[in-house]
């Protein structure tokens, strides 16, 4: 009797349930997927942030162990927030940004705007114009500094052939007005690909028939321009944006490469000098300080933005 | 379907896009022309004025890259003749090869630390990719935007207590720490493009192989796994390319055993800092196989580069 009521339960089992018997349920798989990689950016990520924000309150040094680190309050926060040289560093670090994106967002649209006309070849010329943004920038960096050299450097050259003077009349990396327009320049020729991929995409994106609407009504290429292209590439272009924003703020390989910070602080981005203070002068527990307020800002520009995009994209 | 399309630019317009862009190609190559170039002249070439774009090749910037070499007396010179042509090209400078540079070494770091991390954050992240494509995940949307959140962090931030907690488990300067750092920072990428692809695949498939007996894991590896495999292959360039490329982390946490090549090719320039042949030849070498890839699988890379933002 209680056999075949078995038997017959069993046979009544739905195939979900069967499956779940023979092998792990669903719900365990899925955790077990999951688990390596939150754990791996648990113990990586988020380990080291918290341990972070606790060495941002003690004044401890990374270099000396015996001593007992102590806990100092809000004290490295207040003596960054009210450092004059950090705000120098910082208004390096937003001339970095602003020239980099705007002159990268001007070339990457009119370059996107220009291969989009799909002539001959522009499949392959695309690539090639790629090529810079998939280099280690550290060692692209470093050969920049042979390329800048006032005397013997391939940049003068061509620069005072055009212009004419003197090739050795001008440093780029030497001087202070022009260091930080040399980082500019290198990080433009970089990344301005980076701009143009995502522009071309938004380009591709809008479908003809808007055009052929606005042809049959006659609307001029200008004002098809300004009210179908530019609106709809928006959205894109300011993803761009975002990427480059981020990447650029945490900016280090490169100009550490090219300039080191040089000359004077002209071109010591806010990562350079953090690194300054975490590795060569070894005051952990404020440098913890500076990257949790570096940090604390990137995020909190990039909500205030995305929230912006997003606006943008209901739109 | 008529010929004429008033969207489609005319003959005129799209020779001088063409013209332009290809003018900006041509001097956005200048640069790694350059390098390359470089790499074959001779110290005295690469410093001449004005720049020398013809000049009589030379392997002398390769053979420096390679080797260590000391000077020696005329006598010892005289006494022993050279043994192959790269112990005849630096005998013009009165040297003799001592043995090879760490150039090798470095390299060979770069590829297993490259290989190895692409690999762990491939296979971490197409499972996470598969889970949180096909089951439901409590919070599944705020776990992915925290994976992808983790790569707004600088690296500088991060390298402090991870400089800590590396010395403290012995994990500094090893090929097994640097793995599992450029892991943590690849996988959030690898997630985000990967659960892109598999989403792209129809459930169906795995539904009629789940019906016809095969168990879930089957189902993953067996029907999922190959249909995903292009996505799989260009996220896995895309990994590789950051981890052969990043340099932040190397010059903080590596020194003797896992230096990685980008900090250490800067150094080759050596004490006079003439040394820009060597340079360019140990940077054309490390830079060669990217462009190659790049151009060889431009189609494959485009979403891995625009973060996915880019489905295509």
């Amino acid at each position: 009797m209680t056999d075949s009521l078995a038997n017959q339960a069993a046979q009544a089992t739905p195939p979900r349930v069967a499956r779940k018997i023979r092998g792990f349920s669903d719900r365990a798989i899925a955790w077990i997927f999951v688990a390596p990689t939150i754990f791996l950016l648990l113990a990586i990520n988020i380990f080291p942030l918290i341990w972070t924000i606790q060495l941002s309150f003690t004044n401890f040094k990374a270099n000396r162990l015996n001593r007992e680190p102590e806990f100092i309050g809000l004290r490295n926060y207040e003596r960054i927030l009210t450092d004059s040289d950090i705000w120098l560093n910082m208004q390096a670090t937003a001339h970095f940004l602003f020239w980099t994106i705007t002159l990268q967002v001007l070339i990457g649209f009119a370059l996107a705007w220009l291969i989009h006309r799909n002539f001959k070849g522009s499949n392959f010329w695309t690539t090639v114009i790629v090529l810079p943004m998939m280099l280690s920038p550290a060692v692209v960096g470093n050969f920049w500094k042979f390329l800048y050299q006032p005397q013997i450097g391939l940049f003068n050259y061509i620069v005072t052939f055009f212009t004419g003077g003197e090739a050795s009349s001008f440093e780029m990396l030497g001087s202070v007005n022009l260091a930080p327009w040399s980082i500019v320049i290198v990080d433009t020729w970089m990344w301005t690909p980076f701009v143009m991929l995502i522009c071309l995409a938004g380009l591709r994106s809008i479908p003809d028939y808007i055009y052929e609407a606005a042809e049959v009504d006659r609307a001029s290429k200008l004002r098809q321009f300004f009210t179908i292209t530019i609106p709809m590439v928006l959205p894109f272009l300011m993803l761009a944006v975002l990427f480059r924003g981020i990447e650029n703020f945490k900016m280090f390989d490169l100009v550490v490469q090219l300039t080191g910070g040089g000359p004077g602080s002209t071109t010591e981005l806010t990562s350079i000098n953090l690194k300054r203070e975490a590795f060569e002068k070894w005051r952990t527990g404020y440098a913890s300080a500076y990257a949790i307020i570096l940090f604390v800002t990137v995020f909190g520009l990039a909500s205030i933005y995305v929230k912006a995009l997003n606006k943008v994209k209901e739109r | 379907m008529s010929a004429y399309s008033i969207t489609e630019p005319s003959g005129r317009s799209k020779w001088f896009a063409g013209t332009l862009v290809i003018l900006y190609a041509l001097i956005t190559m200048i640069p790694l022309a350059w390098i390359m170039l470089t790499g074959f002249k001779s110290p005295a070439d690469a410093i001449s004025y004005p720049p020398k774009v013809l000049f009589e090749p030379t392997l002398e910037g390769y053979v420096n890259l390679f080797t260590t070499r000391t000077r020696q007396t005329q006598e010892f010179l005289e006494a022993n003749p050279p043994q192959n042509w790269a112990d005849e090209i630096v005998r013009d400078y009165d040297m003799v090869i001592v043995g090879p540079s760490k150039f090798g070494e470095r390299f060979l770091n770069s590829v297993i630390i490259g290989f190895g991390s692409t690999f762990l954050s491939i296979f971490l992240g197409t499972l996470a990719a598969y889970a949180f494509s096909r089951f439901k995940i409590p919070l599944a949307d705020d776990l992915l935007f925290f994976i992808l959140s983790t790569r707004m962090m600088p690296p500088i931030a991060v390298a402090i207590p991870i400089f800590l907690m590396y010395r403290n488990l012995g994990l500094s300067d090893t090929h097994l720490g640097m793995i599992l750092l450029y892991t943590a920072v690849n996988i959030s990428l690898a997630v985000w493009l990967l659960k892109g692809f598999i989403d792209e695949i129809p459930r169906e498939y795995e539904e009629a192989a789940l019906i016809d007996g095969y168990t879930r894991f089957q189902a993953f590896y067996k029907v999922v796994l190959p249909q995903a495999a292009t996505g799989i292959a260009s996220t896995a360039i895309f990994c590789l390319i950051f981890a052969w490329n990043e340099y932040a982390f190397a010059v903080l946490l590596t020194s003797a055993t896992a230096q990685t090549a980008p900090p250490f090719i800067p150094t080759i320039i050596g004490v006079g800092g003439l040394d820009w042949p060597a340079v360019a030849a140990g940077a054309t070498i490390f830079l060669l196989p990217v462009m190659i890839f790049t151009i060889l699988l431009r189609k494959h890379l485009l979403r891995g580069i625009t973060f996915g933002a880019v489905r295509k």
